[in-house]
């Protein structure tokens, strides 16, 4: 991970920053520069919620480089209060136990290191509300 | 807009070609489509591949291509969408024979796959999804399609069982086709005692990593009418549409919009319906995958892919035969070019030289190439004069 990109990114992973179209209110993460449901351009920053529930899952067993020191890894696709979906993590749950339908909440956590000396990137995973 | 027809279609075997460049292995297959078309000449050449960049280093790939080919320094470009690239190669020589630009076109589509460790091949892969808000997150492809595999259970009551089925029917198809990749057969138990990679799908749902090319030669139907001594196949309709790039961002985690939105444009160019098309190449890069996309291409109702292919209404002697040269899942999977290989097996099958997998009497098929999880498609219409 290149530090600019890093550094660049970190509203929508610390704070989960995203934009509501002035127009419509349709809510995008991450923030866009143009409505894709009406073409406006102007649009309020706003936070989202951390709470929402699974919509899929699975569970990674061959993982990227980055992640084979964490496999086997739920990933799912959670709706957000404000109905917005995010792909994420799903951590501090029992694999076996996981299901559609389910509450969850947005935590910040660790998600991936370059090895020792590199930079470490923060994010959000979801855990069992 | 002239009319435009396939008069060469060519395709070397694919498989580990460690033995081979990537340069050797574009070019055997091009002079296969070469010949078979029987011209010493081309105007132009695009070449669909993925990442030639990622996997051997090499960009600039159109002039190196055109270089080690011979026929001249043609105007040549490459041309990326991912797992699409082959497809939108086969559209990009269409609209330029079309549109009178160029006479005799060469579309060819490679990928070199293992020259790169799995880790590395893993890592070209996953640029076709969101890297900033999926990739980052730790998804991989089987897990992309694994999410579209929950969804389509919960929604439609798709079984485990129904999704084996595409990979037997495939292995099935393939063990006749002596340039597949995996031509072994397979069955049921097979498939669901394999090894689990995202849940719900094990290795056996999934396609291969492939090195490998195929190659066409499309020309104006007026000219191939004169010089083409095989059936001339005519492309009577193209379509290609997008839809977001993240699985996430769609309104319906199971659909492929930008397939579903591809076939209707090249259905009303061809002025066909779903009825019509008597077989089709789809892009089955996992079971899943191929439930979904005969669902989109409208061969079956919304939730019935997997009972359909159960029932065997896509297996040789089926009603719509899909996949016949083995689909990517046993044929093999070097990504730029399983969009042109999927018109090379519809021109050998129109033409009746499909030896084993032939499917009688067939005039009209279809192919459909995908890229990412569905951010891009493809969807060509042929039919043989
Ligand atoms: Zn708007």
């Amino acid at each position: 991970m290149s530090s600019p990109r890093n550094w660049r990114e970190m509203p929508q992973r610390y704070r989960l920053e995203a934009a509501k179209c002035k127009v419509c209110g349709k809510i995008f993460f991450p923030p866009r520069l143009i409505c894709s449901a009406c073409q406006a351009r102007e649009f309020e920053k706003i936070k989202l919620s951390r709470e929402g529930k699974l919509i899929t899952y699975t569970v990674i067993r061959v993982g990227p480089s980055q992640f084979v020191d964490q496999v086997p890894y739920a990933i799912g696709i959670v709706e957000l209060k404000e109905g917005v979906k995010v792909l994420t993590q799903i951590t501090d749950c029992e694999l076996d136990k996981l299901s559609t339908g389910i509450k969850v909440k947005l935590e910040f956590r660790k998600i991936q290191e370059d090895g020792a000396a590199g930079i470490i990137c923060y994010g959000y995973k979801c855990v069992p509300a | 807009m002239r009319e435009v027809a396939i008069i060469g279609a060519g395709m070397a075997k694919w498989g580990e070609l460690w033995e081979k460049s990537l340069r050797d292995i574009f070019v055997e297959s091009a002079l296969l489509a070469i010949d078979d078309a029987g011209v010493d000449k081309i105007d132009s050449m695009y070449i669909g591949c993925m990442s030639s960049g990622l996997f051997v280093g090499q960009e600039h790939l159109a002039s190196l291509l055109t270089d080690y080919l011979g026929l001249g320094p043609v105007p040549a470009t490459r041309v990326e969408s991912a797992c699409a690239s082959g497809g939108a190669a086969v559209r990009a020589g269409f609209i330029e024979v079309a549109s009178g630009i160029s006479d005799i076109v060469l579309v060819g589509g490679i990928e070199k796959m293992l020259d790169v460790s799995g880790d590395g091949a893993t890592f070209a892969l996953a640029t076709a999804a969101d890297q900033e808000y999926e990739v980052f997150n730790g998804v991989t492809f089987p897990g992309l399609y694994a999410m579209m595999a929950v969804a389509h259970m919960e929604k439609y009551g798709t079984t485990r069982k129904q999704l084996a089925h595409v990979a037997v029917k495939n292995h099935h198809n393939g063990s006749m086709n002596p340039l597949s990749q995996f031509p072994q057969k397979i069955t049921i138990e097979d498939v669901i005692s394999s090894v689990m990679v995202a849940d719900p799908l094990r290795i056996l749902d999934c396609s291969p990593i492939t090195d490998g090319a195929a190659a066409l030669i499309l020309c104006p139907v007026e000219l191939a009418k004169k010089i083409c001594k095989k059936p001339v196949i005519k492309i009577i309709g193209s379509g290609h549409s997008t839809d977001t790039i993240a699985l996430h961002s769609r309104e319906i985690l199971c659909e492929l919009g930008s397939t579903q939105r591809a076939a209707e444009k090249a259905y009303k160019m061809a002025n066909k319906k779903p009825e019509d098309i008597q077989l089709a190449e789809v892009h089955d890069c996992f079971t899943i995958a191929e439930i979904c996309v005969i669902e989109a291409l409208g061969f079956v109702e919304k939730g019935k892919g997997g009972k359909a292919t159960e029932d065997g209404l896509t297996a040789l002697g089926g009603k719509i035969p899909v996949n016949t040269s083995g689909g990517l899942k046993s044929k093999g999977h070097p990504v730029g070019a399983t969009g042109v290989a999927q018109v090379v097996e519809i021109a050998k099958q129109l033409r009746g030289e499909a030896g084993k997998r032939q499917v009688q009497n067939a005039r009209v098929g279809l192919t459909q190439n995908m890229g990412g999880s569905g951010g891009s498609s493809l969807v060509h219409i042929m039919e043989v004069l």
